[in-house]
């Protein structure tokens, strides 16, 4: 469910799949909770199904999913397709990561609501996330 | 008047001077946030015998004599995509090229332990290297290419004593007795805890199965390198230039530890230990690791190790310029940044190189990217000079200075980790975790706040974002590679699998030597997966519990 205004804001950190490149995933996961969110990272190698399960049970209002592997139009399309047939299709959904441009209108079409690719200042995520899941 | 105090008055003049002149609003400090003074001079340089001549302990000048006078580093270009056919491709295309060694990247499932047809496996195989399932995907993997003749650099870690397995089998099959192989398999699986993070197994385990391979190779391989003990990975995953070059060596200091304690002559086995280091954008603080790594090594080895085999005394390395240096944004400029670490990985003594290319920071490089960055080795060694003279930066104030002081900061790290009890524990603690997230978390704020300028990223962005060509993986290839490895399944003798694994499990419980069990469940065309999976009953699997 959406953050209401005096709710701490709960986003899941993931890192989909066998990459275990974390270095961004625990940047950003250490930037949002910072930014006074309450963040829950994954650890690595989680199968979307392990994400999706986080979400629900953490009863998160977001996920950002990290993948450097190249693999997300495999893994990004799955999670986004579990969190919908668990009623879960409202919970904010942002892709990090070596994404190449023609990507992008696909998994924002399959309903990822932002991708950011590599050098985007932490500080553009927490805004994000913040403007699209309340302020907190 | 005594020349050190005509310096102290000609300094004090120069100081003078300087101080009338406001500086640059800039950090002045490395990219591992190292304060670098305004001017280096005498007074700054080390004793005389800590420098030394090339070739001579301790080797701070380089691990050779002649160095580049007598031979070039090798120009090693690391490789792989798709199934083995395709890799195999790459592979002769760039002995075409001019290239003298092959290095083999695996894909992600490879280097997990998974085949291509587990669940797990699903969207990448063969995206980040190639995917190798059985000894006949090795087999095609070196099709054409004489294993007796050419050196090969395997960069797998938590699985390499598989693949050794397979590698020792396909060369069989092409008539190379394990005795004429010549190479590398990284299989620095410390590391893989610290920073990679491709793991198979627990810590005790791995590190046991790593134990048997060097031991196995000392005896059988005698021109193989069986561990490459990796700072690149450190590094990649946002350390410091003293944190990758203290991990590093700890690690390998490691290793030995565990060999002797196994009843190894140190002289049998520590010629053959090799390293493989980043080479980071900021210039002079990668020369000075580098030399700091020769001394530290040579140092230890002799004095604590008591290894008494000049031969065991030499950190030879590998370098490879650094992927997170790349940007997405204006691409060619990677091209630049590429060069300049480069440069510093020759001028800091490497054996051997990789240069990335332009377009790593979108996927894994086109053909003509490559090209480029193999072309940008061969441009510094036969067009600049710099290889005509010996370590050219030797005896330089700063560069000495900056030597002295990587290798005081490495040793603050060795007493750290001694007091936790040594590497083992420390990474069970996840000291070195947390040390590096907590560096990769300052350079990330200086970035962010413009302390830290990055072209392109963060400064000077505008234009250079033209559409770069990329490479694109073909989806079939995952079904190609799903059909080979079913197709080795359902042609092999199934009960020869069977007793190979339960052979394998039998040396895991027992303590025996595992690389025997391993070649025979090679042979019987056992898949990794199969005998990851074997090993992992016996041992249990591995989850990290994260740090950020």
């Amino acid at each position: 469910m959406p953050a209401t205004a005096n709710r701490t804001i709960r986003i899941v950190v993931a890192k989909p799949g066998l990459d275990g490149h974390d270095r961004g995933a625990k940047i950003i996961a250490r930037a949002l909770r910072d930014a006074g969110m309450e963040v829950i990272y994954t650890g690595l190698h989680q199968t979307p199904e392990q994400i999706v399960e986080t979400v629900l049970q953490e009863d998160a209002d977001a996920v950002g999913l990290s993948i450097l592997s190249g693999a997300h139009m495999t893994l990004v399309p799955r999670v986004v397709e579990l969190l919908r047939e668990q009623d879960a299709g409202d919970v904010l959904v942002t892709v990090g990561g070596t994404i190449p441009a023609d990507d992008i209108p696909e998994l924002k079409r399959l309903g990822v609501a932002e991708v950011f690719t590599p050098g985007t200042p932490t500080q553009a995520i927490v805004d994000f996330v913040r403007e699209r899941c309340g302020d907190g | 008047m005594s020349p050190l105090t005509t310096l102290r008055d000609d300094l004090a003049r120069w100081r003078e001077k300087y101080e009338a002149t406001p500086e640059r609003d800039a950090l002045f400090t490395t990219l591992s946030g190292e304060p670098i003074k305004p001017l280096y001079t005498e007074e700054d340089l080390p004793e005389p015998d800590q420098i030394g001549l090339p070739g001579e302990y301790p080797f701070t000048r380089g691990v050779y004599p002649s160095m580049y006078r007598g031979r070039l580093w090798t120009m090693r270009q690391f490789a792989g995509f798709g199934t083995a056919e395709e890799t195999n491709e790459r592979f002769r295309y760039l002995l075409d090229h001019g290239q003298t060694g092959l290095s083999t990247a695996f894909d992600m499932p490879s280097l997990m332990g998974h085949d291509s047809d587990s669940p797990r496996s699903l969207g990448e195989v063969g995206r980040e290297g190639v995917a190798v399932d059985t000894v006949d995907d090795m087999e095609t993997l070196f099709q054409g290419i004489d294993l007796g003749e050419v050196t090969v650099s395997m960069t797998i870690n938590a699985p390499a004593a598989i693949m050794m397995a397979y590698y020792v089998v396909a060369a069989e099959k092409q008539g190379v007795p394990p005795e004429r192989l010549g190479g590398t398999i990284q299989a620095d699986i410390l590391k893989e805890y610290i920073a990679q993070k491709e793991w198979c197994f627990p810590i005790d385990p791995a590190m046991r199965l790593l134990d048997d391979m060097i031991e196995w190779c000392t005896h059988n391989m005698p021109r193989w390198h069986p561990v490459s003990i990796s700072g690149y990975h450190i590094r990649e995953a946002g350390s410091t230039a003293a944190q990758e070059l203290a991990f590093t060596l700890k690690n390998g200091l490691t290793y030995v530890e565990r060999a002797i304690a196994r009843g190894l002559d140190v002289d049998s086995f520590a010629p053959r230990l090799s390293f493989f280091f980043n080479a980071q954008i900021d210039f002079f603080e990668e020369i000075a690791k580098y030399r700091a790594a020769r001394r530290i090594w040579a140092r230890e080895l002799r004095e604590t190790y008591g290894a008494k085999n000049p031969k065991s005394w030499l950190m030879r390395f590998h370098t490879q310029t650094a992927g997170v240096s790349l940007t997405a944004q204006q691409p060619l400029n990677n091209i630049a940044r590429t060069a300049i670490e480069a440069l510093a990985g020759v001028l800091g003594g490497t054996q051997s190189l990789h240069t990335n290319s332009y377009d790593e920071a979108l996927a894994l490089p086109t053909e003509e990217a490559v090209r480029v960055a193999l072309r940008t080795q061969q441009i510094i060694a036969h067009e600049t000079g710099v290889t005509n003279t010996i370590d050219p930066l030797g005896g330089s104030y700063f560069v000495e200075a900056l030597t002295d002081r990587m290798e005081e900061l490495a040793y603050d790290y060795f007493r750290r980790i001694d007091e936790m009890g040594g590497m083992v524990e420390a990474v069970k603690q996840n000291f070195p975790q947390r040390e590096i997230a907590d560096a990769a978390w300052e350079l990330q704020n200086e970035i962010d706040s413009g302390r830290r300028k990055i072209v392109g990223v963060n400064s000077y962005t505008e234009g250079g974002d033209d559409e770069t060509p990329i490479l694109r993986i073909d989806p079939a290839l995952e079904r190609k590679q799903v059909g080979r490895v079913q197709a080795v399944r359902a042609r092999r003798d199934s009960a020869e699998v069977e007793r190979t694994l339960t052979e394998l499990k039998t040396a895991a419980e027992n303590g025996s030597n595992l690389m025997p069990p391993l070649i025979d469940c090679a042979r019987a065309h056992a898949t990794e997966g199969e005998i990851v999976h074997a090993l992992q009953q016996v041992w249990g699997s591995y989850s990290e519990v994260p740090v950020f």
